[in-house]
């Protein structure tokens, strides 16, 4: 979090500064291959695999330590066991409702049909019609694959997960939109809840909060609350000034300057908030699941177990549908928020909320009351249709697809990752660490160059700097064919709308699939290897630089666009020279994006052959013994975030003012 | 306007939905509801499932047998061996019902916390090596001694082995000593870590298929071994303590006597879902039996246990409390 504070010496500096800092770069990086030609391989600070240091032993014993007093400990007694009971008892309610069988009936108290009527129902009064028809088809979709109660299971705890991270995530952003201080203090500890790998903290969670659903409603919520906090800060901070100000004259206390001017202005970006931790609580449903979370996130994993990739593919698809739906409800909603629904006649509204909603109770009851509306009929195909259809194209991919994608994997493989690892992994850390620190002070600020210099000391505290190069080098390759493809397809979808409504579906399965779900088909095509763990970062990453560059492009003002056209510039000119230099803070957002995605599928990336910092983190996950040595990689991963995201963010933020300092 | 009149004949048509179900409705079973079932002096016996599949063999078996002979609700929990054992001291694990070694949770559970104790062997043996694809073994048959690994070192060489031989590891759950041993065999090879078991079982398909080279980490009960059966590398034979410094073995992985681990509180209770628990043991043929049907016939752990429990009564009779 740069400060503005600095901005006034750095413009008069600026111009200087814009002349020489390329060469300096490039005499650095020039430097740097000289030294790393006479020192490669010194002070690598390798570790091996089975080794740990005192640091790892130290944090083996403090986890040790905390199970041991778990009967003792007051903390324990009186304060993680009432939480723990709390939430046990909120996510058995729900599951009660809608999931399982409860309150002596064989079945949950509404079925299939109350299910979907209500969904249909809030879909419609929220947002709008064509979102409810799509709530109800998505819902009755479950049903169709065979995943009815499954997908029950993991509603019931994405809702309980996103009602206690609202719960105290929007009072929490409140607090962060009002006092910056409290911002300041707060944006790290969100930063660390975002990167650091939950394979880390499922272990000591179900030491502290039990196996159970508490655990897993808590593994998801410090995952699904940073973005509420974040975004209703971002909203209430982005209110312009003139209401509050007027709000402010007419005499207005604290208490009615937020309810009266900055709630209601900033009620759209809250409820983007909401959309935020709706669909990053999702994103846990296959990793809670290896703590006993009931839901679809147990049928991936047990398909994965006998390489059953199509069972795998028909529950990824039950969530994608999931996500997608919740996705475009809570953004209809955001927009009836802002907007309003726009009836023409507020009577005929309220008479059809009436109308509908007396559908939707009788739906309920019948549901409640009649075994052929609770219990999904049985003898849907769909499921076994979408598994069969996956398995085919799996294997059909394997056996045509498998020599073209070695050779991509190979060639990439050589030409641009072992080159960058060699680099980055076998200079001397010390060299290695000071040209981080130039590199950020060049291209960034003095404040990035403080920030990379203590990153870079704790990855060398860690034990693990050998390994956190290894991962740096993946993550670069990775976001650079992020960004390759986030330029290509974000282009052609901001300038085609058409282009915008095929491919977009396909993003948001991209980011929403499980990626357990398609491993074995990654090693299929590209072996067990590093560039398969590339390969998953980028199908997770690419979507979200591919949807920032789409929406950068789009938001150029069309009289730009044609009047390039009219002098005379062909399509390749317009986009070269006009649309890709205006969308460049979309470009500039869209990196520092990919990367930080890219940097959260590391540990999946682990499990696919790309060894390094993932694979310790899943190691400590599976072994006590190197616990700590999975804790240790797991705040490398957070610290490599933060360090390349700050320096990026200093970057672009110098970028940003060289224009404006010239034409002051 | 026109949406207006639009939303009257949604309107109208949503009512007369209300009515059509209504009606409907009338014809169709009415939900009951139903009495908790006494469930006899088994209560709820709860049992980890780690896993894999090998694993869910025996938990469906044991699970199968609890029911429907001893009237016991049966919760099954899945989680991770090192979760699992954490369950035993508070009280949320009764059973482990496949355990491969791991000496440091004996240590830590067992003899240090003492929240856990151990129910005797399954009758399983497991095998834990270096396998090569069956085709492997055909076009090469003294690759299966380790002295002529490195005379074969190039032919696996892969983008990821930095020039040397790649030998594949697995999951990390499982105990491996492999760096050591490339190490202490002098091998011409590097250990390759795949990270999970279906990356794994995959690579081994695929050289299958295709006729590729591949050597790896595996371990024998496991259900992959009856579609492809991998071909063992023999290393310098076990001796007693041969692996006691784990930075100095240089001979072959011990034969693991398969165990079944149960909370202290449980065992002490000594009900009969202890008693069936502490009396279950089978062979590696039985649930290599239960583990293709589950993993390659595609039945459910619960369909797969009763088949294999109706076709073997006579053993089942064994395992149950003698009262």
């Amino acid at each position: 979090m740069a400060t503005t504070t600095m901005t006034g010496s750095s413009t008069r500096t600026t111009p200087r500064r814009r002349i020489t800092k390329p060469l300096a770069v490039v005499g650095l990086l020039a430097l740097w291959l000289v030294a790393w030609t006479l020192l490669r391989g010194q002070d690598m600070l390798e570790l091996p695999r089975a080794t740990l240091t005192d640091l790892h032993h130290w944090l083996n014993d403090v986890n040790d330590s905390v199970g041991a007093s778990r009967n003792s400990n007051p903390l324990f007694l009186y304060f993680f066991n009432e939480i723990r009971a709390v939430m046990d008892a909120l996510v058995t309610f729900v599951q009660g409702l809608i999931a399982q069988p409860a309150y002596g009936r064989p079945v949950p108290v509404l079925g299939w049909l109350g299910v979907v009527a209500l969904v249909s129902y809030a879909s419609w009064a929220f947002g709008n019609w064509r979102v409810a028809l799509l709530a109800a088809g998505g819902f009755t979709l479950f049903g169709l694959q065979g995943l009815w109660q499954e997908s029950m299971d993991t509603l019931a705890l994405t809702l309980v997960a996103v009602f206690v991270s609202l719960l105290f995530g929007i009072p929490l952003g409140i607090l962060a939109g009002v006092s910056d201080r409290f911002h300041r203090l707060i944006t790290p500890v969100l930063d660390l809840m975002q990167t650091m790998p939950t394979f880390v903290y499922l272990a000591p969670l179900t030491l502290v909060f039990l196996i159970g659903p508490a655990s897993a409603t808590i593994a998801t919520l410090i995952y699904a609350m940073p973005p509420a906090i974040r975004i209703t800060a971002h909203g209430i901070r982005s209110v312009p000034a003139p209401p509050v100000e007027a709000t402010d004259s007419f005499g207005a206390t604290r208490r009615q300057r937020l309810t009266k001017a900055l709630l209601p202005l900033s009620k759209r970006t809250i409820v983007l908030g909401v959309n935020q931790t709706i669909m990053a609580a999702l994103a846990m449903v296959t990793v809670a699941a290896l703590i006993d979370a009931p839901g679809l996130g147990k049928t991936v994993i047990k398909a994965l177990q006998t390489t059953d990739v199509g069972t795998a593919f028909n529950a990824g698809v039950a969530i994608v549908v999931m996500a997608i739906v919740l996705d475009r409800v809570t953004t209809a909603a955001s927009i009836r928020a802002e907007q309003g629904g726009g009836e023409a006649n507020p009577r005929i509204r309220r008479l059809l909320l009436a109308g509908f909603g007396l559908v939707a109770a009788v739906c309920s009851y019948l549901s409640y009351t009649y075994l052929w509306a609770s219990e999904f009929p049985e003898g849907g195909q769909l499921g076994e249709y979408l598994s069969q259809g996956a398995t085919t194209v799996t294997t059909w991919a394997q056996h045509n697809l498998a020599d073209l994608t070695a050779a991509v994997k190979d060639g990439v493989t050589i030409a641009l990752l072992n080159p960058l690892e060699a680099l980055l992994a076998e200079s001397p850390w010390w060299l290695m660490g000071a040209v981080i620190v130039l590199l950020a002070a060049l291209i960034g600020n003095l404040r990035a160059a403080a920030v990379a210099a203590v990153c870079v000391g704790l990855l060398v505290g860690s034990g693990l700097w050998n390994a956190s190069m290894v991962t740096l080098a993946m993550t670069l390759v990775a976001t650079l064919l992020v960004v390759t493809l986030g330029v290509v397809i974000g282009v052609w979808m901001g300038r085609s709308s058409r282009a915008d409504r095929v491919i977009r579906p396909v993003l948001d399965a991209g980011q929403t699939m499980p990626a357990f779900v398609y491993l074995i088909p990654v090693v299929a095509l590209f072996s067990v290897s590093r560039f398969s763990a590339i390969v998953a970062g980028v199908v997770y990453a690419a979507p979200v630089a591919i949807k920032l560059v789409a929406d950068g492009v789009r938001a150029i003002p069309e009289s730009t666009v044609e009047a390039a056209t009219a002098a005379g510039s062909n399509t390749w000119q317009t986009i070269t020279k006009v649309q890709l230099p205006m969308a460049r803070q979309s470009l500039l957002l869209a990196t520092n994006q990919g990367l930080i995605y890219v940097l959260s599928m590391v540990v999946i990336g682990g499990l696919v052959g790309a060894g390094a910092l993932g694979y310790e983190v899943v190691a400590g996950f599976s072994q006590g013994q190197l616990y700590g040595k999975g804790l240790a990689a797991g705040v490398a991963i957070v610290v490599l975030g933060i360090m390349l995201d700050r320096i990026a963010r200093a970057a672009a933020q110098r970028s940003d003012r060289a224009p404006s300092a010239n034409q002051t | 306007m026109r949406s207006i009149v639009n939303k009257r004949v949604l309107a109208g048509v949503s009512l007369s939905a209300v009515a059509a179900l209504t009606l409907t409705a009338c014809g169709g079973d009415k939900i009951e509801s139903t009495d908790a079932a006494d469930s006899g002096d088994c209560s709820t016996f709860t049992i980890a499932i780690n896993p894999w599949v090998g694993y869910e063999a025996n938990a469906a078996v044991i699970a199968h047998v609890a029911e429907t002979e001893l009237g016991c609700k049966v919760v099954k929990k899945d989680l991770k061996e090192e979760i699992a054992w954490q369950g035993f001291g508070t009280g949320q694990v009764d059973a482990i019902v496949e355990n491969w070694g791991h000496d440091d949770l004996k240590k830590k559970y067992i003899e240090d916390q003492q929240t856990a104790v151990n129910a005797g062997s399954t009758g399983v043996e497991g095998v834990i090596g270096w396998y090569v694809p069956p085709w492997m073994a055909e076009e090469y048959p003294d690759i299966t001694d380790w002295n002529n690994l490195n005379k074969y070192a190039s032919l696996f060489e892969t983008t990821e082995s930095g020039g040397k031989g790649q030998l594949l590891d697995g999951d990390p759950s499982f105990v491996t000593n492999d760096e050591a041993l490339v190490k202490n065999l002098g091998l011409d090879y590097q250990v390759v870590y795949a990270g999970s078991e279906p990356a794994l079982i995959q690579a081994f398909r695929q050289a299958e298929e295709k006729k590729e080279p591949v050597l790896g980490y595996f371990y024998d009960p496991q259900w992959f071994l009856s579609e492809i059966e991998l071909v063992k590398v023999d290393l310098p034979e076990y001796q007693e303590g041969c692996d006691a410094d784990p930075e100095k073995v240089a001979c072959d992985y011990p034969v693991y006597d398969l165990d079944k681990i149960v909370s202290k509180s449980f065992a002490d209770a000594n009900g009969p879902a202890y008693q069936l628990v502490d009396n279950f043991n089978w062979s590696n043929e039985d649930q290599n039996l239960v583990a293709r049907y589950i993993a390659q016939d595609n039945m459910s752990p619960e369909e797969a246990a009763e088949k294999w429990v109706e076709a073997n009564q006579d053993k089942v009779e064994a395992w149950l409390p003698q009262s």
